[in-house]
């Protein structure tokens, strides 16, 4: 509120402010303004770069047309550079990407799969979701033309599973978080009755808190958490509320505490509120690959695909390097006065690299984890038509740990896919190391519990992508940890006389597409500079 | 079934033909490790695989002769390979040495102990295995 003291004329209006912040000192400046004024939150993305100028004939080489790698080129070509991309794939977007009815996909081992899905169905086998603080990527959406539309992370019809407790019975997200918060609030309530808290809370405090606690956790009168109408606005009646004679809804009975302890629902509850799963979240819509496809359009004519690179020099004041067509297995070179390389760190470390000692440790320094995605068709929306679970995830202790129920085409008909295993840890090993064939009959088998009678029953068929036998990037993502940071990070990201590496493995924001972005538009920044200064 | 398995290059190691009219010998304890962790990469037949990277073969592998590179190699890591050390138990890691060096086309005679990964082995690092 403003105090409109007589006299002293209105106070610029915090635009104004920006506005001025901006002119005088360019986005960096205008982008810490911004931060402390509370606009920019959770992205360091200030706006597309504005490179111009560059030295007429000047050629840059780009090595990977995934995101960092298309986006390189794009803003490169924009600022008067002469820009080549080169592609190991037959296709553009790299982890970025989609597999729809029709594809055929042949991971290393030599399993090819030919995806038979339903037109418009598809599966993403990498990135899924977009979080809403994922400023550069949604710039880039926008621009060049890639539709979004909400992605369900979190929904409360959706089911938790767990094999330690209710008898192995899964049971609704919104009955256990309902019930641990409300139990967590009668404990705590108690506690301030027996003076458990009067070391740290004044009385009034403590006061405020019961009342608090009464509201947020829907305890009663008495301060329990009871079966009631108030709990049961919650978790849900037994009989819901109706018309007529038998509209009075009939509570529900919450469940022990033991129980919703043993479920580990906290948990859930607690990824929902990581920062990377806050609503709202994006996809795109048809499938995550149509942001490979945007960023393709916009560097039409560059990309050579279907070229495996085997060595990158930087002998003789230039960038040489020598790419195999995959299928003629002709071997040729490329020069350039500059490479963006994006190719991930654990093939490039296998190739022939004129690059620093340090770079050259930094880039054998760091592994790339593993993750195993099914994607499982089925004949209808049977858990929208039959339980009104409308996408949002379904979660369980079991190795596939989790099904996610598609977030577009809601309430239509027809065959739908879902995410039938996102794995972590040991259980991706172990999945990676099936046949496909076994990984979707593994996947139907541990999901059919949440839906039994229907899940393995209107199954149509399946698909599957294991990282670890991805054969452009043997993993899923680069594995950094403090020491590898602290050893090699700023190594791996500076400009190599005329190389730099860009993608996620080049970023703080690992395994996210923004992380490829930043990394991108950072790189380029640094390599135009050493560029005009040459 | 609209998911077709056009190929794959799948043999599954037979091992010891010869003995199948002898009971069945218990299976070799690194055989769950090698099938739980390591053919996510290295395949079923340990043949591994080519794409724009190269996983390495373990079969008929001279590179697994002196025991000290695969210890070193599962407990520290190597290029995309992720280090084992902390992940599996100096034992666990043992057996699957000494299983592969015996199958898959490999005949060393010699056996790792979990006291010689522990003592040659990389250790865990510091800092973790990945950033929380």
């Amino acid at each position: 509120m403003n105090g409109g003291m007589a006299g002293t004329g209105r106070a610029p209006t915090r635009r104004e402010v920006l506005r001025a912040i901006g002119l005088m000192a360019g986005t960096a400046v205008l982008y810490q303004a911004m931060e402390v004024l509370g606009h920019a939150k959770e992205t360091q993305f200030a706006g597309p770069p504005n490179l111009s100028g560059a030295r007429p004939g000047t050629k840059v080489i780009v090595l990977g047309a995934g995101l960092a790698g298309m986006l390189a080129a794009y803003e490169l070509s924009k600022a008067g550079y002469d820009v080549q991309i080169i592609e190991y794939n037959n296709r553009p977007g790299g982890r970025n990407w989609s597999l729809y009815g029709g594809d055929t996909y042949t991971e290393l081992g030599g399993a090819t799969q030919k995806v038979g899905f339903a037109e418009g169905n598809y599966l993403n086998p990498g990135p899924w979701r977009i979080p809403y603080h994922h400023r550069a990527l949604l710039h880039y959406c926008k621009a060049f033309g890639v539709k979004l539309e909400p992605f369900m992370q979190m929904n409360q019809q959706a089911l938790l599973h767990s094999s330690k407790a209710f008898g192995g019975k899964p049971m609704r997200y919104r009955e256990l978080h309902a019930d641990w918060d409300g139990n967590v609030a009668e404990l705590l309530s108690k506690a301030i009755d027996n003076r458990g808290l009067d070391s740290a809370l004044t009385r009034e405090d403590a006061d405020r808190l019961r009342m608090a606690l009464r509201e947020w956790g829907a305890l009663d009168q008495d301060f329990k958490y009871s079966k009631s109408y108030r709990s049961s606005r919650r978790r849900g009646f037994d009989r819901p509320q109706g018309g007529g004679v038998l509209g009075e809804p009939i509570p529900s009975e919450p469940h022990a505490f033991k129980d919703i302890l043993d479920s580990g629902i906290w948990r859930v509850v607690a990824q929902h509120m990581s920062i990377d799963h806050q609503h709202t979240m994006f996809q795109p819509v048809g499938g995550m690959g149509m942001i490979g496809r945007g960023f393709a359009r916009q560097v039409e004519g560059k990309i050579r695909f279907n070229q495996k690179v085997t060595s990158i020099s930087q002998q003789g004041g230039k960038v040489t390097v020598t790419h195999t067509d995959t299928g003629t297995g002709v071997t040729g070179t490329t020069e350039a006065d500059y490479c963006v390389c994006t190719i991930p760190l654990g093939i490039l470390s296998q190739m022939d690299l004129d690059v620093s000692p340090g770079l050259d440790a930094a880039i054998r320094a760091i592994p790339y984890s593993n993750s195993v995605k099914v994607g499982l068709e089925f004949k209808r929306r049977f858990w929208e038509e039959d339980e009104a679970i409308y996408g949002g995830i379904s979660f369980t202790d079991r190795e596939i740990s989790m099904i996610s129920y598609p977030s577009g085409g809601l309430h239509s008909a027809g065959p739908a896919v879902v995410l039938g295993a996102y794995t972590f840890g040991p259980a991706s090993y172990k999945f990676a190391g099936m046949t496909p064939e076994e990984r979707i009959q593994r996947a139907l088998e541990q999901g059919s519990v949440f839906h039994p009678g229907r899940y393995k029953e209107e199954f149509i068929g399946g698909a599957t992508v294991a990282w670890s036998r991805v054969p452009f990037t043997l993993g899923c993502c680069a594995q950094w940890n403090e020491d590898t940071r602290k050893e090699h990070y700023q190594t791996l990201v500076a400009v190599d006389d005329r190389l730099v590496l860009a993608g996620e493995h080049a970023s703080y924001v690992g395994c996210w597409m923004e992380g490829a972005i930043l990394s991108s538009l950072d790189a380029i920044t640094r390599l135009h500079k050493r560029a005009l200064e040459a | 079934m609209r998911f077709v398995l056009l190929a794959t290059a799948l043999m599954v190691a037979a091992p010891a033909l010869a003995q199948k009219a002898k009971a069945p010998a218990a299976p070799h304890p690194g055989a769950e490790v090698y099938q739980n962790v390591c053919q996510a990469c290295h395949m079923a037949n340990a043949l591994g695989g080519e794409g724009a990277g190269k996983i390495p073969a373990l079969a008929k592998n001279g590179a697994l002769e002196a025991s000290s590179y695969p210890i070193m190699v599962v407990t520290g890591g190597k290029g995309a390979m992720p280090w084992f050390r902390g992940q599996l138990t100096d034992q666990q890691i043992a057996d699957v040495i000494n299983y592969v060096r015996s199958h898959f086309g490999n005949r060393y005679k010699d056996k790792v102990t979990p006291a010689m990964v522990a003592e040659q082995g990389v250790p865990a690092p510091k800092g973790g295995f990945r950033e929380q």
